[in-house]
């Protein structure tokens, strides 16, 4: 019997890797006055509703997906948040 | 030599490279759709420039699950020749065939402009035939910003694959300079300018048409 889940998959640059749009939005920011913002880093926010037929499995599943293609790991690092969605 | 020419989805400079090669060069050319499997009829595999899947995700990164990619990933591991050009060498990297990845530009343009860069060997079929290593060619892209960590620049600096860089100001943030790099077997080609836009005399300098020449 496959369970139904909800997953909220985070990609972020790595810290070594320039983000340029971090950095124009960190300016925009100073623009406004925030002048104490240390630094920004802009990243992707995924959903994905999948069916598996336990939880392990599904993280399973998902890292398998984070690595070939939500996220390149040359550049990227993600994080999994999985949610029982029955 | 038979070239093909892969067609993905928002491709748009595949037909420049058709008339380089089989107007200019006279040689046999197909465009490929990228839901065909086989490969085997071709010499030299093109993966050219674009927006290919309108470069959603990360720009290459839906692409290289395309059905033909399969048969490319073979065809450079056979040691074949495989060139890919601004989103085609975005999807070489995104494929594995050569290392590294290309970010956004450190300034957040799109560059659409026309940059001096040197030729950094001649030891590669794609080079070998450059008496001036000083060449212009056009670029034009958002994310051309090559990055890879420390190890991977050393080792590719010291194997010589690096085999262009941007010799004027650097315009997007490359780190080394990059604006082309080779396999380690050097028969994968990535480069973000776009030699094909620099082949006909017609359009002023043609410091591309070498790098073809090289293959036929």
């Amino acid at each position: 019997m496959k369970q139904k889940y909800q997953a909220q998959i985070y990609v972020t640059l790595r810290p070594s890797v320039l983000d340029p749009a971090g950095t124009a939005v960190q300016s925009g920011l100073a623009h406004m006055g925030y002048t104490d913002v240390e630094s920004v880093r802009i990243g992707k926010y995924i959903e994905v509703s999948l069916s598996a037929t336990d939880e392990a499995e599904a993280h399973k599943q998902l890292d398998i997906m984070c690595d070939q293609l939500f996220a390149n790991p040359v550049i990227e690092n993600y994080r999994i948040e999985l949610v029982d969605s029955e | 030599m038979k070239f093909g020419i892969i067609v993905f989805p928002g491709s748009n400079c595949d037909r420049d490279v058709v008339y380089v090669t089989r107007d200019l060069l006279g040689q046999p050319t197909r465009t490929i759709w990228h839901e065909e499997t086989d490969l085997q009829d071709v010499d030299v595999v093109v993966v050219p420039g674009g927006f290919s899947y309108g470069d959603y995700l990360r720009c290459g990164a839906i692409a290289r699950f395309s059905p033909i990619m399969k048969a490319v990933v073979a065809h450079a591991e056979q040691g074949k020749y495989v060139l890919g050009i601004c989103n085609g060498f975005q999807v070489l990297t995104e494929a594995g065939l050569l290392p590294g990845a290309l970010v956004r530009n450190r300034d957040m343009h799109f560059i659409c402009d026309r940059v001096p860069l040197s030729v950094e060997s001649t030891d590669s079929i794609w080079t070998q035939g450059y008496d001036n290593t000083a060449i212009d060619l056009p670029i034009a892209h958002g994310e051309g910003c090559y990055h890879a960590d420390p190890e991977t620049l050393d080792r590719l600096e010291s194997n010589g694959q690096v085999l262009f860089r941007y010799a004027g100001t650097n315009p997007n943030g490359s780190l080394n300079n990059i604006a082309g790099i080779c396999n380690e077997a050097k028969n994968v080609l990535g480069m973000m300018p776009h030699p094909e836009r620099a082949a006909d005399p017609l359009l002023g300098k043609a410091d591309g048409i070498q790098l073809f020449k090289n293959l036929v």
